[in-house]
């Protein structure tokens, strides 16, 4: 916090030496990730919400540099550069400052300045175990900074791509709504476009054109994309490929010739965004669906209800807790489980966490490097404790 | 004695001149004086009015601030630089000139893409190709991101640019652009086509109060006056 007494200072310090306590002694080891960072990882992986909300500049010599605007990325950047090969398993920590430009001002809910405190766990395969793990740790450190009152919610990733692998769409269809996920807003609308059978683009020259290639191969789709180019005088200019656009040319061509979405499939991705509810019950009800589609979502259940079941075993109070089948949608890099840790009487959550598994080989690591972490929001955990003790 | 009322008008450029004229056609002739001539300077037959002279850009902050009453400037501007526009500014006539359209634009052999809805699919076609995001080039940053957030597309990034913006797709440093137009020649000639849904914005020259500007009785009287000679038909129309 930009304007913060010395009180203040103190007392965030004494928290933060608690989590950090917390963490180290359940094995992480505690790093300091750079504060300035490469804009473009950043920029690249999480996309011009977060980018409208980064500290960018342009240094002296040219570089575009960011304040880190979270941890999870330059912590795994670390790992990289302590584990090129991305084989080692390692367990880290930290407290330190991130940066958000807040768009209603800076203000203490929401501060441009914040300091998180987190864990992140890397190369771990018992995928299950780490999760578990994870979860109890960041319970564990919020607690011992003296929060008694607070509530869980999860959502799964994995569960919502279970769904479309068992919907039996066409890849098409499934790549779309799978990248979709991540667009709350406009994912209903694809889903509907789809059901009606309406074509993306309308009457544009270039349907009547797709529809004679139906069913044809790719290089034969570029074959006459190459030729239409040509003959309407087109160059092909830029980084996108003639390949990549008579791929989705094809899509198109597909879209054209195929039938709608089916509704009753639509029905079933709307009814299951639509589940949330205390983990067993919600889970129940994702069982039941599954069972009225006749498709088979047994393996991301049992994993799902394997992972309760530990926890409540662990003392997590899965009555005071939240499964919801859509959370999650606002951070793209997740791919299965993600929490986060509320507190009744706070709008933003106090901590929060979740696997992604894709993140870094997206930064470079030679092979996908499974990974889980959270991040507690230290200010606010502060804010907490202080209004609930 | 009551402080005078600062109106900014574009210092260069085609904008001053039909600024100049069209006050002139109004009865309202800009004049410089004295040795800040460049900077400063008056309206015939308004003694109580000083003229700002600033770059369009110039302008909008000091509307913003408050440091002119009035000024002409464009609404591109204003939309792009201005956070709360209709806090801080009043539009209070449209004058005819400066016309531009805000718009997207892509690689017109990108015969597959018609539509924004479709530069989502794009862009997830694009990282999973290229690993990275579709770029944007622009100097429309705020407008591009509202523009393309109300469209649902996420999968971009925006590179700042600040000139030959058009030039940017075949020279391989965008994929796509965001930048005005006023008759399409240059875009054609760069290979580019406008997205069917792509106008963000149908952009003109407006007069503009500040309402963070000290308005006394004085400066609304002559705010009133001025509006109401610019509002006038013209012998020339």
């Amino acid at each position: 916090m930009a304007a913060e007494s010395a009180k203040e200072f103190e007392a965030l310090e004494a928290q933060a030496a608690t989590l950090l306590d917390t963490f180290r002694n359940a094995g992480y080891e505690q790093v300091a990730p750079a504060i300035l960072q490469p804009a473009d990882v950043f920029l690249d992986r999480i996309g011009e919400q977060i980018r409208s909300r980064t500290y960018v500049f342009t240094d002296l010599a040219g570089d575009e540099l960011c304040l880190r605007p979270d941890l999870t990325v330059p912590v795994s950047r670390l790992y990289l550069e302590r584990h090129p090969e991305a084989r080692a398993e390692a367990r880290y920590c930290y407290n330190g400052p991130a940066f958000r430009f807040q768009p209603q001002g800076d203000n203490r809910a929401r501060p441009r300045e914040f300091r998180q405190a987190g864990i992140e766990c890397f190369g771990d395969l018992d995928k299950e175990s780490a999760d578990v793990e994870i979860v109890l740790l960041a319970v564990e450190a919020v607690r011992r900074a003296g929060l008694k009152d607070f509530e869980l919610r999860f959502g799964d990733i994995a569960m919502f791509y279970a769904l479309l692998d068992a919907l039996a769409l066409p890849e098409r269809w499934r790549l779309k709504l799978m990248h979709y996920f991540w667009r709350p807003a406009s994912f209903h609308a694809l889903l509907s476009r789809l059901a009606l059978g309406e074509r993306p683009n309308g009457d544009a020259p270039v349907i009547a054109f797709a529809g004679a290639l139906a069913g044809a191969t790719q290089d034969r789709a570029e074959d006459r994309v190459a030729a239409y180019l040509e003959e309407q005088g087109l160059p092909l200019a830029g980084n996108r490929t003639l390949g990549e656009i008579a791929a989705r040319v094809l899509d198109q061509a597909a879209d054209s010739s195929a039938g709608p979405l089916r509704k009753e499939v639509a029905a079933v991705i709307d009814s299951y965004l639509a589940i949330s509810g205390v983990p067993k019950t919600a889970a129940a009800r994702v069982a039941a669906l599954a069972k009225d589609a006749g498709i088979d979502l047994s393996p991301a259940l049992a994993s799902a209800a394997r992972r309760f079941e530990r926890l409540e075993r662990s003392g997590i109070d899965l009555a005071r807790a939240t499964f919801a089948t859509e959370f999650g949608r606002d951070l793209e890099y997740y791919s299965g489980l993600v929490f986060q840790i509320e507190s009744p009487g706070l709008k933003d959550a106090i901590a929060g966490g979740g696997r992604y598994d894709g993140l870094l080989a997206d930064l470079g690591a030679p092979r996908e490097v499974p990974a889980i972490g959270s991040a507690i929001h230290t200010e606010r955990l502060l804010a907490a404790v202080r209004g609930t003790s | 004695m009551a402080a005078k009322l600062l109106i900014g008008i574009p210092s260069k450029g085609r904008l001053k001149d039909a600024a100049a004229d069209l006050f002139a056609r109004a009865g309202l002739s800009l004049r410089n004086k004295g040795h800040e001539r460049r900077y400063r300077g008056g309206i015939s037959g308004l003694d109580d009015v000083e003229v700002v002279y600033a770059s369009a850009a110039e302008i909008v902050d000091q509307l913003r601030t408050g440091h002119v009453h009035l000024g002409v400037t464009g609404e591109d501007l204003v939309r792009e630089t201005i956070g709360d526009v209709d806090g801080a500014v009043a539009f209070l006539k449209p004058l005819g000139f400066g016309h531009a359209d805000v718009v997207v634009a892509v690689p017109d052999c990108w015969i597959d893409v018609v539509r924004m809805a479709d530069l989502e699919d794009v862009a997830a076609q694009f990282a999973g190709v290229h690993g990275r995001r579709l770029r944007v080039a622009t100097k429309y940053m705020n407008l591009t991101r509202r523009f393309f957030a109300s469209h649902g597309v996420a999968g971009y990034r925006i590179v700042e640019s600040a000139g030959a913006t058009e030039a940017t797709p075949a020279a391989g440093t965008a994929e796509l652009i965001v930048d005005i137009t006023t008759t399409g020649t240059t875009l054609r000639a760069n290979h580019l086509k406008v997205l069917e849904d792509g106008l963000i914005l149908r952009s003109q020259a407006h007069l503009f109060a500040s309402r963070a500007a000290a308005w006394d009785r004085g400066a609304e009287k002559t705010r009133a006056a001025i509006v109401e000679r610019l509002s006038r038909p013209s012998s020339s129309s």
